[in-house]
């Protein structure tokens, strides 16, 4: 599992069996938009209707909403509430964690139910859970070994500077 | 923590300005979101009370630039001030990259600075972070109020560490950028450093 303190590194070959997982679980529970969002608020992947929501800031304010329950399920006692769930009047937003750390939401509206997003859910959880496994025992490989090094090794003053400019 | 994506080919950092309550944190954000061109920032979030007090936070997404290839993107947040906040608080300062610490230099603020600047402390121990070995600058906000401390007060009671200390007006967009700018330095520092 992904300590809360690490920092999340994704790869090209790992994002891509992301994509694919997400990209499975919308067909499958006939659902409008997922995406996967890091616990501290950064999206790493979004599929299906996303042309017209603002995702940055729906990873923000979901991981916001975790963070909020969490805390409420600390004052009772809980380790957390793994699945949160938030009915509309037309669409819904189905909400779990993964692996401790990342979450997943999906939404959807008539043209699916909670029980068939559920169902399908834990079954994509269990995959992308493996994927995130692999993804930090890679990032760790990496950073052990000398051949890669970082990309912001070399960074300079001048460059942030620029940023700036 | 920062968030490195090779596959978007991007770097996602997360600054959080901290400080008492109505010391100009939001104002601070909302400086940036107005003088910033629309393609490099996202949508403004403030979740706030109808008085327009922060309640939970203010989110601003940031779009720097390029460095070495990559986008790099700051993630602005800013904590509710209000001392019953608290268990709010401490959710904001997860996954933090850098700090800002807003002060109030006003003379009546004093105490409330020092008791916000502990709990910054305090909270980012329970998340397991050390503000000493975080990137950390401080604004020594509303300088153009007549009643305000000195800076050289403020500096030997909020900043023993020396770090990175700059002067602002939030409202007139003083310091705001220059604010910006020397923890968004820090925190690129450490990724260099692999941190």
């Amino acid at each position: 599992m992904l300590g809360p303190q690490s920092s999340l590194v994704m790869y090209d070959e790992e994002y891509q069996r992301i994509l694919l997982l997400l990209e499975r679980l919308l067909r499958e529970s006939n659902s409008k938009v997922i995406f996967l969002v890091d616990k501290n608020g950064q999206l790493i992947a979004a599929t299906g209707e996303t042309a017209n929501l603002d995702t940055t800031s729906l990873a923000s304010l979901t991981a916001g909403n975790i963070a909020a329950t969490g805390g409420l399920a600390k004052l009772i006692g809980e380790k957390e509430f793994s699945i949160l769930f938030h009915e509309g009047e037309k669409d819904n937003i189905h909400i779990s964690i993964i692996g401790g750390r990342v979450i997943l939401v999906v939404i959807f509206d008539q043209r699916s139910s909670l029980g068939l997003v559920r169902l399908r859910v834990k079954k994509a959880s269990n995959e992308l859970a493996i994927v995130f496994e692999d993804l930090v025992s890679r990032t760790e490989r990496e950073a052990i070994s000398s051949s890669t090094p970082s990309p912001f090794a070399e960074i300079t003053d001048d460059d942030i500077d620029n940023l700036f400019n | 923590m920062s968030f490195i994506n090779y596959a978007s080919r991007e770097i996602n950092c997360k600054i959080v300005y901290y400080g008492p309550g109505l010391c100009g944190k939001t104002t601070n954000l909302q400086y940036i979101y107005q003088k910033t061109a629309e393609e490099s920032k996202g949508k403004m979030i403030s979740l706030a009370t109808e008085t327009e007090r922060t309640l939970f936070f203010d989110f601003l997404p940031l779009a720097l630039g390029e460095i070495r290839g990559f986008k790099t993107r700051f993630h602005l947040y800013t904590v509710p001030g209000q001392v019953f906040y608290d268990a709010s608080r401490k959710l904001i300062l997860k996954g933090v990259d850098g700090v800002v610490f807003v002060a109030d230099s006003q003379e009546e603020r004093f105490d409330a600075n020092i008791e916000s600047l502990e709990n910054l402390k305090d909270n980012l121990e329970e998340q397991g972070f050390d503000l000493e070995k975080l990137p950390f600058v401080i604004q020594y906000n509303k300088r153009d109020l007549p009643n305000v401390s000195s800076v050289e007060e403020l500096s030997n009671l909020l900043n023993p560490r020396k770090v990175p200390e700059l002067e602002g007006c939030a409202m007139s967009g003083e310091g705001v950028f220059e604010t910006l700018k020397a923890v968004a330095k820090l925190v690129l520092n450490d990724l260099k450093k692999g941190g």
